[in-house]
């Protein structure tokens, strides 16, 4: 099959990309800690650091629960401030997490998606961001090396936004899009470096003309509100992001959006995932509706926010939906299955859901065949 | 205390600028001791200024004049840091002015 390559492509891992971004954005402090398959990020920009194509601190901490501390301080200090993690990693960083949102943070962190312990397992799934799915932190998903990169590129600005103010994850499969080279395009330096713009926080820890408190103590007087913040945040944020997207798209000609909707045109079977596995599914949907299935695809980009209204509009002419999630929930339902029927309710689509993909397992066309045909178990590819 | 504020009108992340609170009187539980100081033997050092962890000593410019009972918890800090012995810890009944306005020239310096 021939291949179109667009002009001034070149082949980049999904690490490599984000941390290409990374060093275009040139930001002031990366403390970070090695973790499968983060690591080709740390490995990557550090290379990019030590030749001179950025100038960025980089703090070499001794756990992700130090990396996150310390690029919550240097951010809230003034310095414009990135992490990267996977797994266990982003599991140990899950208390200061919530801290880096609460006290609405703007930082960027690359994520390499890998299944949570144990067992022990070095593979993609979704489980490590499901845990820190409520911590009031932005996550984007990824399908390809290149929007992984691009949505590193547009990170900052989502995180830095005055209305927004919280950490922005660039979430991409791990393997499968951190160890894969993909042909993509780079945007040149100047354009992200004019696009990212100078790092403003409010009222940053070292302006000794105004002196602040950070890390405050509330209780039932003020708790309440000050974590009701971040829905407000969380709100903008869904518009932010679309401006964000709609400003950069113009300067790279590509399309971006907090969905991508694939074949939806007359669809009456949709799957909805987020991820690298959308490759696989837009296939299986090209070959269904090439026999004259009307089946599409709605892959979910901005997992939080999660925008349930536009979910709602995109799947209005819909008969059913089935949804796909790359994490398991045992004793309830996954997250994107508990979202979609919650975005659903009292609308006529049929929903079905599946859980899949755990541990790095692929999901191969014949069983995306299956699942569009409603033959696949709760489970894909489980044995039994 | 004042009425609440709604989370509008908090900063983000609730980042608290000097003026977004009113002072609490730290003193008022203070531990039953405060400190007295003998500025005859102060060498100025501001030591005790920069343990002290409230906003309990006063100082005008660079010059240590007494403390402040308002925020003063009676912790000791300054006492164990003053490195001439000039910080006595003294029974909370005893005289010194709720607000220390001791001037430096009052010592004879």
């Amino acid at each position: 099959m021939a291949v179109k390559t667009q002009e001034g492509a070149q082949l980049l891992t999904g690490g490599e990309a984000v941390a290409y971004a990374m060093a275009q954005i040139d930001p002031d402090v990366f403390p970070v800690y090695p973790i499968t398959p983060q690591t080709p990020i740390i490995q990557t920009f550090a290379k990019l650091v030590a030749n001179g194509k950025a100038t960025t601190e980089i703090v070499n901490v001794e756990s992700e629960h130090s990396a996150m501390s310390a690029t919550i301080g240097s951010a809230l200090a003034g310095a414009r401030s990135m992490t990267a993690t996977s797994s266990q990693g982003l599991a140990l960083m899950a208390e200061m997490v919530y801290i880096a949102a609460g006290m609405r943070t703007p930082i960027v962190m690359a994520v390499g998606n890998r299944a949570l312990s144990a067992p022990l397992n070095i593979h993609c799934d979704h489980s490590d961001s499901m845990m820190i799915r409520d911590s009031g932190v932005i996550q984007l998903f990824a399908e390809s090396v290149q929007e992984a990169y691009d949505l590193m590129v547009m990170a900052t600005r989502i995180a830095e936004h005055p209305d927004v103010m919280l950490p922005v994850l660039v979430c991409q499969d791990g393997f499968t899009l951190t160890h894969s080279e993909e042909p993509l395009v780079l945007t040149p330096d100047e354009v992200v470096k004019d696009f990212a713009g100078e790092y403003k926080v409010p009222l940053p820890l070292l302006d000794v003309e105004e002196v602040t408190t950070k890390g405050i103590f509330a209780l039932q007087d003020y708790y309440t509100e000050l974590r009701y913040q971040m829905n407000a945040a969380m709100e903008a944020a869904e518009t932010v992001i679309a401006d964000v997207f709609d400003e950069y798209s113009p300067l790279v000609d590509r399309p971006f959006g907090l969905l991508e909707e694939y074949e939806l045109e007359g669809a009456e079977k949709v799957v909805f995932l987020m991820g690298s596995t959308a490759g696989t599914i837009k296939d299986v949907v090209d070959a269904l509706r090439s026999e004259g299935q009307k089946v599409g695809l709605l892959r979910l980009i901005s997992y939080r926010p999660f925008p349930a209204e536009a979910i709602r509009g995109a799947l209005a002419s819909a008969q059913e939906v089935i949804v796909l999630d790359r994490s398991d929930a045992p004793g309830a339902v996954p997250s994107l299955h508990a979202e979609m029927a919650a975005a659903l309710y009292g609308s006529n689509v049929k929903l079905r859901a599946h859980v899949f993909g755990l541990g790095g397992r692929e999901l191969v066309p014949d069983e995306a065949r299956a699942i569009f045909a409603g033959e696949a178990p709760t489970h894909v590819a489980l044995r039994s | 205390m004042s009425s609440l504020r709604p989370w509008q009108e908090l900063s983000p992340g609730g980042t608290i600028r000097p003026t977004d609170a009113e002072k609490p009187k730290t003193g008022s539980w203070r531990t039953g001791i405060k400190p007295l100081a003998d500025l005859s033997k102060c060498t100025n050092c501001l030591l005790c200024w920069l343990y002290c962890p409230d906003s309990a000593i006063l100082i005008e410019e660079t010059t240590f004049v007494g403390f402040d009972d308002y925020f003063c918890k009676g912790c000791e800090v300054c006492a164990a840091v003053c490195p001439v012995g000039a910080i006595e810890m003294v029974p909370e009944e005893t005289e010194t002015p709720e607000r220390w306005v001791m001037r430096s020239d009052e010592s004879g310096s």
